[in-house]
């Protein structure tokens, strides 16, 4: 795991891909946003959207899992080699998180991160503040979804 | 044509429930009688309106489920893993408290409109960690609306949603606008 020092400003990370099949989308919509073009085929097809397609929250929700094993990679990297990884986390929240297209039963999303601005935290001298464009593209390489996150970040050195 | 309930605000369902059995109960939406016949369209929102939903219990074992499958990471997985991180002690995913305010206003008002979902988010905050045995309640301010520029079928409404605690902490703060029909397109919003 990088420490703060480590991290540039556009420095790009591929997180991997998820394919979102009917059964999941119906899942996660069950449980946490259960809208009729979400859990239901028949309705969805009724609906704007035409088809059945992830709440918007599943589609974010995934590149928290991408990004989570991304980390979690990066760790048993670090150990292996006999060094503490850095502290990630947790995040302050995001903005301007766009669902520019719907995401249909089938369709495989390529999630990114891309580092946009890292600073010092003025309230915990032992971290840096990352702020990171998230993005998912699907594959007709459209964007599917963007946000902007800022997480905290451990410093190999505390700042002033 | 049918009447015009020129609701205040959106209706409050009562949504206590208990956050264990029957959470993830596939189905427990399918049949509602609301989705097909919405109540509520854009005209019925008005800028102002505060509304409290809930309370629903968050439970330990909901937080480590949703963690194991969308954020598996030390701090929403394992109590003494957390307690070595900023967060202190296991508290959910931020994801998980973004999700289960989407359930809530799903069943405070949203299953009952012509809801066409949401462009996005303006903000969201993580302001304090959600921890295990939180009765949550949703608060949910309606700061705004306007009606769509190139549809004159829908409009957007602004809203700001925040999971607030037992003792009127915000944890989670939204700020988010929702697309919904208009009763009567192109009229007046």
């Amino acid at each position: 795991m990088k420490f703060f020092e480590d991290i540039q400003v556009g420095d790009v990370t591929e997180l991997g891909r998820h394919t979102f099949t009917a059964e999941d989308i119906k899942s996660f919509a069950h449980r946490f946003d259960p809208q009729r073009f979400h859990i239901d085929e028949e309705e969805a097809a009724r609906s704007h959207f035409g088809a059945l397609c992830a709440s918007g929250w599943h589609t974010a929700s995934m590149w928290m899992r991408l990004a989570a094993d991304q980390r979690r990679g990066e760790i048993e990297g670090v150990r292996l080699r006999g060094q503490g990884p850095a502290q990630w986390g947790p995040a302050l929240g995001f903005r301007e998180l766009k669902w520019l297209k719907p995401v249909y039963a089938g369709d495989t999303i390529a999630y990114r991160a891309e580092v946009l601005e890292a600073r010092a935290s003025q309230s915990r001298p032992e971290f840096g503040l990352v702020v990171s464009l998230a993005t998912g593209d699907n594959q007709k390489g459209e964007r599917v979804i963007s946000f902007v996150s800022t997480i905290f970040v451990q410093r190999r050195v505390a700042g002033p | 044509m049918r009447g015009r309930p020129r609701a205040s605000k959106p209706p409050a369902r009562n949504t206590a429930r208990n956050g264990g059995e029957g959470l993830y109960a596939a189905g427990r939406f399918a049949n509602d009688s609301g989705m097909s016949e919405p109540k509520l369209y854009f005209e019925d929102f008005e800028p102002g309106a505060v509304t409290v939903y809930g309370p629903r219990l968050v439970t330990r074992e909901e937080i480590i489920a949703f963690a194991a499958e969308f954020d598996p990471q030390p701090m929403h997985l394992d109590e003494a893993a957390a307690s070595a991180t900023l967060l202190g002690g296991l508290a959910a995913s931020g994801w998980h408290a973004c999700a289960l305010t989407m359930r809530m206003i799903c069943e405070g008002f949203v299953l009952d409109a012509a809801s066409m979902g949401s462009p996005g988010v303006d903000e969201v905050r993580w302001l304090k960690p959600l921890r295990p045995g939180t009765q949550v309640r949703l608060r949910a301010t309606v700061l705004d609306k306007r009606a769509s520029n190139s549809r004159p079928d829908r409009g957007f409404v602004s809203y700001l949603f925040e999971m607030i605690d037992e003792s009127d902490a915000v944890l989670t703060a939204m700020k988010t606008p929702l697309m919904v029909l208009r009763r009567v397109p192109g009229s007046a919003p």
